[in-house]
């Protein structure tokens, strides 16, 4: 699998995502530079990684959706390349509209940062195949901005259509997003943004390594 | 150019011999750029004037060393080429007047003086201290301090590991917040602030300069009145993006060899950096202050060289390697400017618009600054603490004790933290120590600060080695191996003999501690004048320290693992009660003596229980402190949902030894089968140890009373601090 993460400035999970990836895959990624006007050929997959690109300036993700190499994310995200987001990457998605709805500042206007406890909605897919449907998986939030928002009918079509990935489960809802999502999938499922970090729990060490079957999954589907 | 008057000077916080000392190193009378950079660099916060002839007193070096005080962070050697720099410091009176950006450019500062070495932050700590819990203001400056700290470190995308907060009213008009950063560097790539060399290229970097700050240092170095919320202007505004991107961009320059010599603009900014730069190069350096990046227009010399404008650094480079290093400051988006140019004059040599503004021998700035052996007093030492009745119930008080405001849990506040970016946080907030492994190896460094306030108002000299002596305790704890500390003296009015007294008394029990422990000071912090209308915090030496887990996986948390299991409690137990959490919180008593420390006990202690932790033969470890073996079984519990049924030993009160805060102590759970062969290996050693009682169900159950259930603990420690702060 030939990934790329890309780099904006104040990201800061980049690192964190190459070693996930790194360890998933045996190689590490490239790193691509926010100014590049395009991505290297034949990528299977692009991470949006965590942080606070151009300071969260404006809008969560708003600067980083049009900076130089978005320009290339958007064309390839349009051929089918997988994209995954996390976090500040599921704010730029939602910001670009790879992904629909917004990612709202978290409902008790905190920072929070803790683990959660999720569901794997719509398993089988690219980026969970490796994850039994429904299993109950625990992976941290860190995030200012994580309340995810969209109208009835978006909400509605996205859990019709199975584009629900995670939801937190009952009472652990740690932003107040609406129907406890988690994470969205586009329609072709090529595309997955979330708000929790899988790459912080894909170490035993780090107390879980309920993440790391995203990136295992990814490694089956695109190797 | 104004000629400077003594009027002048005192306005600007300086003393009527110091105004002649500066007339007399001048040889003429300074006009008033030269006497605002005076008044910077011999404020207390900038020369250290009150402090300084009892630091030099502190244990400063052991093997492992590499730097010790007297550079922008302390380095020591870890093993493999790697090195941990660290160093904690205050942001305490502009987080009393805005406690939003005072705590984030405390966070920012502390972050520059640690990356200007060369290291890469891994771990951020804060030890805060705010008033009652009662007092107006308390929850506006809880809230405003958090969100500061968080807003800045989460943005740099540096874990905040570990941490403390004490409740007190002698901090109702002056607050605590005292950040420190631990950064990780190759051994061969450290790089120092010392502008050597003449000829090569003085560089300015990072945000332009504005008319922010101006005066911070001395705003610092001056008591609180009911004016002082005036003097919000002089407080800084952060930008996290700006410094993330100076952190990248100064690591990517520092990975070539062009630069000679760096050092942040702090307190005092171009001032401070540029003196200290020239003074430690045995330099002069010239600024041709025309070439400064400014914010705004028309901006003064004197404004630019006090502006604390955020994220900021000043570089010396090897002469003709600016172009290399201006296409990475581009790259990154970052104003760069050469500025000007070391000499070797030894002097400080300012130009603006062709007329040279300022012209002051560096040493009069940096070496011959005033230097004050302040009279001091021994303070009265409390009587000894009478009898104090027993309560009816140990696990009902035990209840009250941990929804107490310095026992109750700090979820709320440290959830606001990102504690795991990075992935290499292995014990987070919530331990006795934080754990952060280094990437990519299988050893990490433990963290943590630590100071009992009431103790070292009881006993400064007692206080000052105890505080040495519980962070100590803490990396122990959690199986690291001690290696250094930073300290983070907050004291009140140095000018008042009772309060240099204990300064004097402090430092000295903190130097004996940190002697006997092999536990050096390799950099530091001193807050003084903590006081409001005359009224002083209690004293307030932070120690932040760093040990070494040569095996991250050989590491002890709190949490009970199996139920059936023993505990013992190691270390001697005789129920020492003065100026406990008991005392204060069930009787109202701030009373009685500090805890007497031995610290040859507390080292063979420390050394036993790490030898367990190394030989996997202890399953949970906690260190014994606030509110004594009741309170660490308790958090052992809470932690875990695993409750106990304890035991008081015969010949001494039920409350004394529960809640007795007798020093040197650790409650550690093992198999039962191993029980007693601990306790003899112990009492080999000569160390007392005891079986406290067994893990098991889910309740706490002490002799014959009612179990308390540990859910039920759980729910009061996690109750207080949300339902202070409002959020329910």
């Amino acid at each position: 699998m030939k990934a790329a993460v890309v780099v904006f400035p104040a990201s800061n999970c980049d690192r964190d995502v190459a070693t996930a990836l790194k360890q998933a895959t045996g190689k590490p990624p490239t790193m691509a530079w926010h100014q590049d006007a395009s991505l290297p050929d034949d990528l299977d997959l692009i991470v949006l990684p965590g942080g606070f690109s151009y300071g969260d300036y404006l809008r969560c993700g708003a600067m980083a959706a049009h900076s130089p190499i978005m320009r290339d994310v958007i064309a390839r995200a349009k051929k089918g390349t997988p994209i995954l987001g996390i976090c500040n990457g599921f704010q730029v998605l939602c910001e670009t509209g790879l992904l629909p709805g917004v990612l709202m500042r978290n409902a008790h206007l905190k920072f929070v940062s803790r683990d959660v406890h999720m569901t794997v909605e719509g398993a089988n897919t690219m980026f969970t195949a490796r994850y039994k449907p429904g299993q109950r998986i625990n992976v941290p939030v860190a995030h200012g901005d994580g309340n995810y928002f969209a109208d009835k009918e978006t909400l509605d079509r996205l859990e019709g259509e199975g584009q629900v990935a995670f939801r937190y489960v009952e009472g652990e809802n740690p932003n107040g997003a609406a129907r406890n999502i988690a994470g969205i999938y586009n329609e072709k499922r090529t595309i997955l943004g979330m708000m929790p970090h899988p790459e912080r729990h894909a170490d035993p060490l780090l107390g879980s390594t309920d993440g790391k079957a995203i990136f295992d999954s990814l490694v089956s589907a695109l190797s | 150019m104004t000629e400077a008057t003594l009027t002048h000077a005192i306005d600007h916080g300086l003393s009527e011999d110091e105004w002649k000392h500066i007339l007399r190193v001048m040889n003429r009378t300074p006009n008033m750029t030269e006497l605002g950079i005076f008044s910077v660099m011999w404020s207390e916060h900038c020369s250290y004037k009150s402090s300084r002839v009892h630091l030099k007193k502190l244990p400063t070096s052991a093997p492992w060393v590499i730097q010790g005080p007297g550079e922008n962070a302390g380095v020591i050697d870890i093993g493999d080429g790697d090195a941990i720099i660290f160093k904690m410091e205050s942001h305490n009176h502009p987080s009393f007047i805005e406690p939003y950006q005072g705590a984030a450019t405390g966070v920012g500062g502390i972050m520059r003086d640690v990356f200007t070495m060369g290291a890469r932050p891994i771990a951020m700590l804060n030890a805060l201290r705010f008033g009652e819990p009662t007092h107006p203001k308390t929850q506006h400056l809880v809230s405003g301090v958090v969100a500061g700290i968080g807003g800045y470190g989460n943005c740099m995308g540096v874990p905040t590991v570990a941490g403390e907060v004490n409740f007190h009213k002698s901090y109702n008009g002056n607050i605590l917040v005292n950040a420190m950063c631990v950064g990780l560097a190759k051994t061969n790539k450290i790089f120092l602030s010392a502008a050597k060399g003449s000829g090569n290229p003085v560089v300015y970097v990072g945000s332009k300069t504005g008319r922010d700050g101006i005066h911070g240092a001395t705003m610092a170095s001056a008591e609180f009145d009911d004016a002082s919320e005036e003097k919000r202007p002089t407080v800084q505004v952060g930008d996290p993006f700006t410094e993330k991107l100076l952190l990248e961009a100064c690591l990517e320059l520092m990975a070539t060899d062009a630069i000679v010599g760096i050092q942040d603009m702090g307190a005092a900014g171009l001032t401070s950096s540029s003196c200290e730069m020239a003074d430690k190069g045995g330099s002069g350096i010239e600024l041709n202050l025309d070439h400064v990046p400014c914010r705004e227009k028309g901006m003064t010399p004197y404004e630019m060289m006090l502006s604390e404008s955020q994220e900021r650094m000043l570089m010396v480079l090897k002469p003709g390697r600016e172009k290399e290093a201006e296409k990475i400051f581009k790259k990154w988006e970052l104003d760069f400017a050469v500025i000007g140019v070391t000499t070797d004059t030894k002097r400080l040599v300012l130009k603006f618009k062709g007329e040279t503004v300022a012209d002051i021998p560096v040493a009069a700035l940096a070496d011959e600054a005033p230097l004050y052996e302040r009279p001091w007093t021994e303070p009265a030492r409390p009587k000894a603490l009478g009898d104090v009745p027993e309560p009816k119930s140990i696990t009902e008080t035990l209840a009250k004790l941990i929804a107490t405001p310095d026992l109750a849990s700090r979820r709320w506040i440290y959830e606001q933290y990102d504690s795991t970016v990075m992935a290499d946080t292995v014990q987070r907030p919530g331990g006795d120590a934080a754990i952060v492994r280094i990437h990519g190896t299988t050893k990490a460094i433990a963290t943590k600060c630590d100071v009992t306030p009431r103790y070292v108002q009881a006993d400064p000299y007692i206080g000052g080695a105890q505080a040495v002596a519980e962070v100590w305790r803490n990396l122990t704890a959690v199986g690291a191996t001690p290696l250094a500390i930073t300290d983070n003296l907050n004291f009140g009015n140095p000018q008042r003999p009772e309060i240099m007294g204990q300064f004097v008394l402090a430092v000295r029990g903190i130097g004996d501690a940190a002697r006997a422990l092999d536990f050096p000071i390799v950099s530091g912090n001193v807050s003084l004048y903590n006081e409001t209308n005359g009224q002083a915090i209690l004293p307030t030496p932070a120690i932040g320290g760093v040990g070494l887990l040569k095996d991250v996986t050989k590491h002890a948390t709190i949490p009970f693992k199996a139920a059936g299991e023993t505990i013992l409690v190691i270390g001697e137990t005789k129920g020492h009660l003065g100026q406990s959490i008991y005392v204060r919180e069930v009787l109202g008593l701030e009373e009685g003596a500090a805890p007497p420390l031995d610290l040859k006990v507390e080292r063979k202690n420390g050394d036993f229980v790490r030898i367990l932790i190394e030989e996997r033969r202890v399953t949970a470890v906690h260190d014994c402190s606030d509110g004594g073996l009741a309170v660490a079984i308790a958090e052992m519990a809470m932690s875990s949902s695993i409750g106990a049924t304890l035991t008081t030993p015969t010949g001494i009160a039920r409350h004394a030894f529960w809640f007795g805060e007798d020093q040197s102590r650790y409650v550690v759970t093992v198999p039962t089968a191993d029980a007693d062969r601990i306790l003899s290996d112990a009492k080999l050693a000569g160390i007392p140890a005891l079986k406290l009682g067994l893990t098991g169900a889910n309740a706490l159950k002490v002799d014959g009373e009612d179990p308390f259930p540990a859910g039920r603990l759980r729910e009061l420690n996690e109750a207080w601090l949300p339902k202070l702060m409002g959020a329910a």
